[in-house]
């Protein structure tokens, strides 16, 4: 700490460019910031999945239904204690900028498999009493301000109905929520029944099948059991984890995980240059000074030590104010995009990954001005000065 | 009896320039005794400001002993010696040296940053050694806000505050005018008689080397003439 002051001052002695190199240094983090967190958007699913819970696809693809004769075969099963199935509607509420996820479920089979999804009993009575009954996350009901007993038109985009109509009206019986922070609850969930009597085509099939193992049971056993039973049927079974599923669905919209980390790598590897360079030029400019510290009785790691904790300070600085505004804006954006683009998160985890790269970039960035200022010559240095 | 604080048997200094070896000091011997004001002289490239560096463990000799204070320089790590410098000799040059970006007191303050002194401590010792070379009204000020003799006065502050026996001076006046050069010759001169302070000072100066009590010609790497001021 007795150093701080001297290395605060070197650090602000050009304070323009200290100031745009900061800059650039806020912008690279505020960028992780956000990126990371659309990133783990798209792999929340992945997270928050259970690992007594498999899900079992249509084995050609996700987009393949199954038949709904599957679910009492998958149900008896060894080591299968319970299953449900959901499938992907597709619609949206209003106007299309306002898409978010609705499945058609059997009301109390699925929030039986889903224990972490919290609904006041009731409203889990009512919802399956009601065959045109619905229920949302708390999130989408926030966002669209709706309260039990609304009645929500949803327009379907895959699914007509039988009339020829896409307008697919429900009545709001309760929401749910999570506790868990990184899980989202920004979809709805309505009756398969009504689904399964009004829809147009695809009839007697669910997208998939959830189900949870007995306790004991070996996951990979129950998987191809499961699969087994199907193999060479018209309709071939892929059983996976919950978080293989979700990895698999996020897929769809593209390598995510892949496209971020690129982006980072060219902005981290700029940040790195222009780092490296504000500091060269910094310790090129004070040579003299440098072997004033030397003269004075700083040893060479002292030196070199004083030198990085500036690279890195400057850094930190940078980072820190990104991080900052990353998360207000991750926070707003979890806010208003919260239904299109659920589980947008900073997570602690990325948060920690920000500050090794902090000093790591510091280090990096930082490493051969000090090793130069270390390795100056106080008396050559002094006649140049 | 004077006490010997320093003592140089067989110095020479070569530097290598490319292909071409420069005999900078040779075979060179000196003492100094403690409690001395030694006026170096001669002409450029004579090598004054290396015996200067040598005998501030700034620099090693190619062969020779450099002893000061009974500690043997010539034989010493840098990691020693800069521990040495730390606590044994003070600095100052003809530029002052001082760091733009810090006040007076900071300046003041840096040798005592490598020492286990709290930073109050710190700040006292500061405050004194300003206050011996009479700038404590300018503890806050930065250097480009100070007079070159200021400045000067500031640099001989850090030189001395973390009490070293032996001062070295490298042409400590050479940018000053007359009558600034004359203010930090008599404060160099109160260090040395009134702190009991050992300087060694550089200078092309007649007239300041008048302020020593003794001066010593250095040409051609090779000790000329010792005189009495």
């Amino acid at each position: 700490m007795k150093y701080f002051a001297l290395i605060w001052k070197n650090a602000w002695r050009k304070k323009i460019r200290t100031s745009l190199t900061v800059l650039s240094v806020l912008v690279a983090f505020l960028l992780f910031a956000l990126l990371n967190a659309i990133g783990f958007a798209f792999r929340s699913g992945e997270d928050v999945s259970s690992a007594e819970r498999l899900v079992v696809l249509n084995k050609i693809s996700l987009i393949n239904p199954l038949p709904i004769s599957y679910q009492a075969r998958i149900g008896s099963t060894p080591g299968v204690a319970a299953v449900t199935h959901a499938s992907w509607f597709g619609g949206y509420y209003q106007d299309p900028r306002n898409q978010f996820a609705q499945f058609p479920v059997v009301a109390e089979d699925y929030f039986r498999l889903y224990p972490e999804l919290i609904i006041a009993p009731e409203q889990l009575e009512s919802f399956a009493k009601n065959r045109i009954g619905t229920v949302v996350g708390h999130e989408l009901a926030e966002k669209f301000g709706w309260k039990v007993g609304d009645r929500i038109p949803i327009q379907a985009t895959i699914w007509t109905k039988a009339d020829g109509g896409r307008s697919w009206e429900f009545e709001l019986e309760g929401t749910f929520r999570t506790d868990d922070p990184r899980g989202s609850t920004a979809y709805m969930l309505f009756n398969y029944d009504y689904f399964e009597e009004a829809r147009a085509f695809g009839k007697g099939t669910a997208g998939w099948y959830i189900l949870r193992i007995a306790p004991g049971a070996d996951p990979v056993e129950v998987a191809n059991a499961v699969d087994e039973q199907f193999a060479n049927s018209p309709n071939e079974t892929e059983t996976s984890t919950e978080a293989a599923f979700a990895a698999s669905f996020a897929k769809q919209f593209g390598n995510i995980a892949l496209i971020v980390q690129l982006i980072l790598g060219a902005v981290f590897f700029t940040l790195l240059l222009v780092a490296g360079n504000t500091m060269s030029q910094s310790v090129r400019e004070r040579i003299p000074e440098l072997a004033v510290l030397k003269t004075v009785g700083f040893g060479d790691v002292a030196v070199l030590g004083v030198v990085l904790s500036e690279s890195i300070l400057i850094i930190v600085m940078g980072g820190v104010l990104g991080l900052a505004i990353g998360w207000v804006v991750v926070q707003g954006a979890a806010q208003s995009m919260g239904a299109t683009l659920p589980g947008i998160y900073l997570s602690p985890q990325a948060m920690l990954i920000a500050a090794a790269i902090m000093v790591g970039a510091g280090i990096f960035a930082g490493l051969f001005p000090a090793l130069k200022a270390m390795r100056l010559s106080i008396v050559d240095a002094l006649a140049r000065g | 009896m004077t006490e010997i604080l320093a003592r140089l048997n067989g110095v020479s200094r070569v530097y290598q320039k490319g292909k071409e070896r420069v005999d900078v000091l040779h075979e060179l011997d000196l003492t100094i005794d403690k409690g001395d004001f030694l006026a170096l002289m001669g002409p450029s490239g004579s090598g004054k400001t290396t015996l200067l560096n040598l005998l501030g463990g700034l620099d090693k000799p190619t062969a020779g002993t450099v002893n000061v204070g009974g500690a043997e320089l010539s034989s010493m790590s840098n990691s020693q010696l800069s521990k040495w410098r730390a606590t044994h000799v003070g600095f100052i040059f003809q530029f002052y040296n001082l760091l733009p970006v810090l006040t007076a007191r900071k300046n003041v303050e840096l040798p005592l940053l490598l020492t286990k002194l709290s930073s109050r401590e710190r700040a006292r010792r500061a405050g004194i050694a300003l206050d011996i070379v009479g700038l404590a009204d300018r503890a806050k000020h930065r250097p480009r806000e100070l007079s070159g003799g200021q400045e000067q006065r500031v640099a001989i502050a850090r030189a001395i505050v973390s009490d070293p026996e032996l001062l070295l001076c490298d042409e400590p006046t050479g940018d000053l005018d007359r009558a600034t050069a004359d203010e930090i010759l008599n404060l160099l001169k109160v260090l040395n008689t009134e702190h009991g302070k050992t300087i060694i000072m550089v200078t092309h100066d007649a007239q300041a080397a008048e302020y020593a009590r003794h001066t010593l010609h250095v040409d051609k790497g090779k000790l000329e003439v010792r005189t009495a001021a």
